[in-house]
């Protein structure tokens, strides 16, 4: 937990930037057990149009969701603009070590990490190699703040708008 | 903790949770009177059954309008997040169903509107949750009163009827220590006059029939969680932190986070017991809260004025009013309500018991009624009344002896009002 820290914070225009130009997500500690979040928070992203590579070495060569899993972010053989990470904090280090190394050539450019999860050395590293990083958020709780959805929760979303709530729909 | 700068309380209480209409534009909050939403697919329905995605199923969980409320009541008292229920007495059920296993245990300050002294003491008490009633006048009291089973402390910030002011930071500070949370009853005071989550509490509830709605036509009731009570910190509450069987052994603390209370209440407690809110009367409150920081201002000028007229009065014996300087909650009252401490405060009448009947049913615009917080100015006899069911000696405890009269001081033109008790009093 973050607890010993001042609480992030982020302004809606930078997570609506990652939200609205992020397409391609690989997703760290994905599990193929439907009742866990990480499983669920894959479903919901893909159902709003994000493409989202699970990577789990236990289920590595299988189908969730109907995309491949891989092992490791080495074996994904396509291009992706985010990583979540739904790991322990203090198993962080390496995957952004492993997420500022690939960045060129995958073509990365933001390291998110869920509800719960915060490693501020990593996310220094991560800054300072150019990414963006987000901690103890989740992308599907952001999505549904900033679009609406969680409203209908009962949640408080901070947003006062005159303008008509426009979902984003990936192609 | 600082708050985080963002759009003014008067701003909020227009606009929070009520964006335009996403397909129509309708500007105002539409009424959404339907009982369920069909769904896009077999695939959907599963995910919103398992709390996988958000959306609508029936409105007995959830409905569009009820949620404009909820986020608007959230934003209004600072929290993450709401949950509305049918009435007061609902919210205040759904709140201690989402804490309490049977066999639990909770504090509670005596000086609580009869009905929930009632709630607490007798009915809960067949579901198996004991609640002991504390003297809240020294905060030391709760912490004497606590035992190993106590799940929770509850008071009313401006206690009802007494016009009594609870000294909510050190309360806060015993919940605290003993790794339980600390539920305040807004009702009376309203987020715009007084702001507890500030001051420690971790819950809030309100009955929204009275100030928030505050036209006296709509019931209803909210229960507010702050987000930042740890519910892992001890193993005082397996509701939150243990599987939960009805949900494919979902634990809302941890899938959720700092809405898991919100959640559990609404898909627990809402869903079993069934009081929601209807959307109707969400509409009718959502409307009253727009014009909350208003009618408050004159609400507190108009009792003010009435009274240090009544505590000069030659028939009127005493006046319980934090905002006079004759009133041991005066000072209490500056730190937690500096806008003013509400308009609902009792009398006491050298006539006793017979002079308040004379009194409520003197009166010719002040309406003899038993609710609160509506722009018309109320009054009620306690002890022949709300109070009724209590003995004497609760009465006493509650501030509703014998001699007691209850004022809930409207927005009327305030030379009319005083009229109307001066003539009724000399009745």
């Amino acid at each position: 937990m973050a607890a010993p820290h001042e609480p992030l914070a982020y302004s809606d225009a930078l997570l609506q930037g990652i939200l609205r130009t992020v397409h391609t997500i690989a997703m760290v500690g994905a599990s193929a057990n439907p009742v866990r979040p990480s499983n669920f928070v894959m479903k919901y992203l893909q159902g709003k149009g994000y493409r989202i590579i699970p990577v789990n070495p236990g289920h590595a060569g299988k189908d969730m969701h109907g995309e491949m899993t891989y092992a490791t972010l080495d074996d994904i053989p396509e291009k992706f603009d985010m990583v979540d990470i739904f790991r322990a904090s203090d198993a962080v280090g390496p995957i952004m070590d492993k997420a500022i190394e690939l960045a060129p050539q995958k073509g990365i450019s933001v390291v998110w990490m869920q509800l719960g999860i915060r490693n501020d050395e990593a996310a220094k590293k991560g800054e300072q190699a150019g990414l963006s990083v987000i901690m103890d958020r989740c992308p599907k709780i952001e999505y549904a703040r900033l679009y609406g959805e969680l409203s209908w929760g009962g949640i408080n979303s901070g947003i006062i708008s005159s303008k008509r709530p426009k979902l984003i729909r990936k192609a | 903790m600082k708050k985080p700068t963002g759009p003014g309380f008067e701003t909020r209480a227009v606009h929070a949770g009520a964006a335009p209409d996403p397909v129509t534009g309708a500007r105002a909050t539409p009424i959404y009177q339907t009982t369920s939403y069909v769904f896009e697919d077999a695939e959907h329905a599963a995910d919103l059954f398992n709390l996988q995605t958000f959306g609508f199923i029936y409105s007995r969980l959830t409905n569009p309008t009820v949620s404009v409320l909820e986020e608007r009541v959230a934003s209004l008292e600072g929290g993450r997040a709401a949950v509305c229920a049918a009435s007061g007495h609902a919210a205040q059920f759904v709140t201690f169903f989402t804490l309490l296993e049977p066999g639990d245990e909770f504090l509670a300050s005596r000086n609580l509107y009869g009905g929930s002294i009632t709630q607490f003491g007798l009915s809960f008490d067949k579901l198996g949750w004991k609640c002991h009633f504390v003297d809240p006048l020294d905060p030391e009291n709760f912490r004497r009163a606590l035992t190993p089973k106590c799940k929770a402390i509850f008071l009313e910030v401006l206690a009802n009827p007494g016009g009594i002011v609870v000294d909510i930071e050190p309360i806060a500070a015993i919940a605290r220590e003993a790794g339980i949370p600390l539920i305040v009853d807004n009702t009376m005071a309203t987020p715009y006059l007084c702001q507890p989550f500030d001051w420690g509490a971790d819950i809030i509830v309100h009955s929204t029939t009275k100030f928030l709605g505050g036209h006296g036509n709509s019931m209803g009731g909210a229960v507010i969680e702050k987000g930042t009570f740890d519910w892992n910190q001890n193993d005082k509450f397996p509701s939150m932190t243990k599987p939960e069987p009805a949900y494919h052994d979902l634990v809302f603390a941890e899938t959720f986070g700092d809405f898991g209370f919100t959640m559990k209440a609404r898909a627990v407690a809402l869903r079993d017991f069934g009081p929601a809110m209807s959307p109707t009367n969400a509409f009718y409150t959502i409307t009253g809260i727009e014009t909350l920081p208003l009618r408050m201002d004159r609400h507190v000028a108009n009792a003010q004025a009435v009274a240090e007229f009544l505590e000069h009065h030659p028939a009127v014996d005493w006046v319980s009013y934090a905002g006079l300087k004759s009133s041991p909650s005066y000072d209490l009252a500056k730190k937690y309500l500096p806008k003013g401490p509400g308009s609902v405060f009792t009398i006491g009448l050298k006539g006793g018991y017979e002079a308040g009947v004379r009194l409520v049913e003197s009166v010719n615009l002040i309406s003899h009624l038993a609710n609160i917080g509506d722009t018309r100015s109320l009054i009620l006899h306690p002890a022949s009344t709300t109070h009724r069911q209590l003995d004497d000696e609760q009465r006493t405890q509650a501030g509703a002896g014998p001699e007691v009269i209850r004022l809930s001081i409207g927005i009327e033109t305030v030379e009319d009002i005083i009229a109307d008790l001066d003539q009724g009093l000399k009745g």
